[in-house]
């Protein structure tokens, strides 16, 4: 298990890679990469800055990826998240979910983001041609988390 | 008893700080959420019920009735919004 928070850029390629090297117990690695936007809530965005809670962070991840490992069998997975400021087009968060077959990787990984967005501390910060704003939370996100209960 | 009191993103910057210690007696999380609604002004808009926010004791996230221990790190911060 790998997980990271950082303000470098990341490689999906590297980090499948570097999760499959040396072993051949793995069927499949589904993956995910969230990127920066330059248009949310209907105005551009010019960057946005992305504040964490050191500690808590790095505890609420592992306790995510603990959760997935108790409802799959999972061979490996990794989750790192970018804070600081990024520019639209960066990635800012990769899950990446190793399994014999398909089907637990692909649910694993979508289990892993869904939560990561309702629960690890990350706020987004905004900058618009009418200045700075934080992010709201959307009942989007909450009903994803819901329907895995 | 003594709080170790963190605010996140627009909390931390609407109150105007980061961090605090408090010597306070609180038994649960409501207790500190109550006082530091009565500093009044942007204390009481942020903190009185009309906008969401979370609480985490000891990097946890907790509900209101949560008791406090004593030298508790607790976090005051807006719904999380990652990923």
């Amino acid at each position: 298990m790998k997980i990271r928070v950082q303000s470098e850029t990341f490689d999906l390629g590297t980090e499948v890679d570097a999760m499959r090297a040396g072993r051949t117990d793995i069927g499949a690695i589904a993956s995910f990469v969230g990127l920066a936007r330059d248009l949310n809530e209907g105005s551009g965005v010019a960057a946005m800055t992305l504040e964490h809670y050191p500690g808590m962070t790095e505890k609420a991840l592992a306790a995510l990826v603990d959760e997935a490992n108790s409802r799959w069998t999972l061979l490996d997975v990794s989750v790192i998240h970018r804070v600081g400021r990024l520019l639209p087009g960066d990635p800012i968060v990769l899950v990446a979910v190793a399994s014999s077959h398909r089907g637990e990787a692909f649910a694993a990984c979508e289990f892993i983001m869904d939560f990561l967005k309702t629960r690890a501390p990350f706020w987004k910060k905004e900058e618009t041609p009418q200045g700075e704003r934080w992010v709201e939370a959307r009942t989007s996100d909450d009903a994803a988390a819901e329907r895995w209960r | 008893m003594k709080l170790h009191v963190l605010y996140f993103a627009r909390l931390r910057e609407r109150f105007g700080r980061a961090e605090e210690t408090l010597d306070f007696d609180a038994s649960t999380a409501a207790d500190l959420i109550a006082y530091l609604q009565s500093r009044g002004g942007v204390w009481a808009e942020e903190l009185d019920g009309s906008r969401a926010f979370r609480v985490a004791v000891n990097q946890d996230i907790v509900a209101l009735d949560a008791v406090l221990p004593d030298q508790a790190e607790v976090a005051i911060f807006p719904p999380v919004t990652g990923g």
